[in-house]
């Protein structure tokens, strides 16, 4: 049933291949590719280089006690948690972005990063919380709460209310938690100073004990993206269409919301709002392979890690000898993208 | 026709005007009441009497040259930010372009860091480095948004990505900074009426009076312009000079106030919003956005200071409150129209 509605939706869509869009085969490949690359450059560079022969060493389990450390303690940690957080905040967004036909839409604009912020800090202020790995469940459950909310709020009007409405509604209810995080933080020093690390959004020391608890969050999240990713074809082309090809709104509904909540939830719990993933690679991505969405998914699970890791390695070598938290990267890079595609002459309108 | 449609419409509507003159009542009140409390709090009678130049000695101290400075920079600086909005808001006929989301804030912050940390100045420096930010992320954001025009969507997603950018190199530039600097910055960026003083005041207060009254001139351009380009041209504005004088006078208010509190988040964006619906205007009203916008951060530095117990800066409150009610007047509209 629901490959027959995947067909169609694929079929309805304005044209099959187009021109210069690449075939499936080629730029899969080509993304593991350049997520190899992104992998090796992330365990090589840092403040500790390392030759390849040291590398190889270290991972094998031989090398100096030095190299042992760097490599095994924080290198791969750190590019196991890059590739998990950047496949999740990619996931979210095309999701996100699928459901709510919103090229705008974004975990972070629509607020759910302030929801985990607020939650990890009101977890710091009033309940002393101060081990990341209990985070993850403060920020899964702020996450959650302000999906459900925007979107209850976003979406009251019905169909015809729009993207616009639920963008702003967003907006909105981020800027109310991001001040009553701002408040609580100010007037605690101890908070501030520890939600200011992590609300730069880094891969800086997180370990696999941070990683480990929510690895089948993330796990969780990325099932559902798959399961629910052929009913989004028929979302796009619009509830009725959707309605008379038999997808059950409602069950996809709750599946997108679910999913973003575990994926955009557990990669802040571990590295802290990360912006421009989740809103550039899904957009990058559309332009390579065409509007399928299963096909924007598979892309955007491989190009986000690789953005994630490659802005990481930048932010480890750009301002020597400190580092510059890979979220800083992310929207260093993300945003000359958003403005290069919003100057282009067809940018997609709200 | 469309002349005489036009001129009909710049008749003041009696909702228009009722919104406007109910705003400065309650602000009027919230004023007096801003002059009363404290740790030497005084009735409103007292107040009034000191106002009016009945009265001398202490009372007249504490009034005028403790708590006017602060109440009187709420008053105007919540109107700047307010009229600010409303232009912002009529020029890309977009609700979500608030300086707060177009940058402008980010920008001023950006600009404060950089002189507090990299030059490490003190008031002057730190004002001139907010004022300096501010406008040159307008002035980056228009351009990157120009491209034979101006089209609203595409200036708020410039502005939205811009401002993503400063935002996160802020971040960066407080975690390099220690905890004590940190801490005034971030304060200082939350936008805080905590810091004002009568030197920074009426200098800055002036500065925003003389700018809204230049904006009146301007104001029946705007409001042709909310009907499109086309139609405002069609009507004999013109379009360009329009525009780039409004968004200059906008960006000006923006900026003086910042220099001064740092960026009070949401007033801007919300209280335009919330003048149209109270009013039932088809535009943005900019004199009830401003008398609006009056009491809505007085009322929000009166929370800030006199309801919650510690001391938080005025801009936590604003973003609060005034999104809350966004978000309230969002489901309102919702309910009303199934």
């Amino acid at each position: 049933m629901t490959g027959e509605t995947a067909e169609a939706g694929t079929a309805a869509a304005p044209s099959r291949t187009p021109r210069g869009r690449a075939r499936t085969p080629v730029w899969v490949a080509g993304g593991l590719a350049a997520l190899s690359a992104a992998v090796v450059l992330s365990l090589l560079v840092g403040a500790n280089p390392l030759p390849v022969p040291a590398l190889l060493d270290a991972l094998a389990g031989g090398g100096g006690d030095e190299a042992r450390f760097v490599v095994g303690e924080q290198r791969v940690p750190r590019t196991a948690a890059g590739l998990a957080v950047g496949a999740a905040l990619g996931t979210a967004g095309a999701l996100i972005q699928a459901f709510t036909r919103n090229p705008l839409a974004d975990p972070g604009i629509l607020g759910v990063n302030s929801g985990a912020a607020f939650a990890v800090a009101v977890g710091m202020a009033f309940f002393g919380v101060s081990d990341p790995s209990a985070y993850v469940w403060l920020a899964c459950a702020g996450a959650l709460v302000l999906t459900v909310v925007v979107y209850g709020v976003g979406a009251a009007g019905g169909p015809a209310a729009g993207p616009i409405r639920l963008t702003v509604t967003g907006v909105a209810l981020g800027a109310v938690f991001a001040g009553l995080t701002t408040g609580l933080t100010l007037t605690r020093p101890d908070t501030f100073e520890r939600m200011r690390g992590w609300s730069a959004g880094s891969l800086l020391e997180r370990g696999f004990d941070v990683l480990l608890p929510v690895l089948p969050l993330l796990a969780a999240g990325l099932v559902l993206a798959a399961a629910t990713a052929p009913a989004l074809n028929a979302v796009a082309l619009g509830p009725d269409v959707a309605r008379a090809q038999g997808v059950h709104l409602g069950r996809v509904r709750v599946a997108v919301l679910a999913a973003v909540t575990l994926l955009a939830g557990g990669a802040t719990a571990v590295a802290g709002p990360i912006a421009f993933v989740g809103l550039m690679v899904p957009h990058v991505v559309r332009w390579t392979v065409g509007p399928d969405q299963r096909r924007i998914l598979l892309g955007t699970l491989i190009a986000s890690p690789v953005l994630v890791l490659l802005s990481d390695v930048l932010g480890r070598v750009a301002v020597l000898p400190s580092e510059m938290p890979a979220g800083v990267v992310t929207a260093f890079v993300g945003a000359p993208v958003l403005i290069a595609l919003v100057r282009r002459p067809k940018a997609s309108g709200l | 026709m469309s002349a005489q449609v036009l001129r009909r419409r710049r008749v003041v509507r009696p909702r228009t005007a009722a919104v406007v003159l109910s705003g400065a009542v309650v602000t009027a009140v919230l004023g007096v009441l801003a002059l009363g409390l404290g740790d030497y709090p005084l009735s409103p009678s007292q107040v009034v009497s000191v106002l009016a130049g009945l009265s001398d000695g202490f009372e007249r101290i504490v009034v005028i040259e403790w708590r006017l400075p602060r109440a009187l920079a709420a008053v105007v600086f919540g109107a700047a930010l307010a009229v600010a909005g409303g232009v912002f808001q009529t020029l890309t006929r977009n609700p979500l372009a608030s300086p707060d989301i177009v940058g402008l804030a980010n920008g001023s912050f950006t600009g404060m860091l950089v002189a507090l940390l990299v030059l490490g100045g003190g008031w002057p420096l730190l004002m001139s480095g907010s004022l300096v930010g501010g406008l040159a992320a307008a002035v980056v954001i228009y351009v990157l948004a120009y491209r034979g025009g101006i089209k609203g969507f595409r200036f708020i997603v410039v502005g939205i990505g811009v401002s993503a950018m400063l935002s996160s190199f802020n971040t960066w530039m407080l975690l390099r900074a220690d905890v004590e600097t940190a801490l005034f910055a971030s304060a200082w960026g939350a936008g805080t009426l905590n810091t004002v003083t009568a030197e920074t005041a009426y200098p800055a207060a002036g500065a925003a009076l003389a700018l809204l009254a230049v904006l009146p001139f301007a104001a029946p351009a705007l409001r042709q312009m909310d009907l499109g380009d086309d139609m405002a041209r069609a009507t004999g504005v013109r379009v360009d000079r329009a525009r780039a004088a409004a968004i200059a006078v906008a960006v000006a208010l923006v900026s003086t106030v910042t220099a001064v509190a740092g960026p009070i988040a949401f007033v801007a964006l919300a209280a335009p919003q919330i003048a149209r619906r109270l009013a039932r205007a088809p535009g943005i009203p900019l004199a009830a956005s401003g008398t609006v916008g009056a009491g809505l951060l007085l009322a929000s530095d009166l929370i800030a200071q006199h309801v919650i117990p510690l001391t938080v800066p005025v801009g936590a409150v604003t973003v609060v409150f005034g999104g809350a009610y966004l978000v309230w007047l969002l489901v309102h509209e919702a309910r009303r129209r199934p």
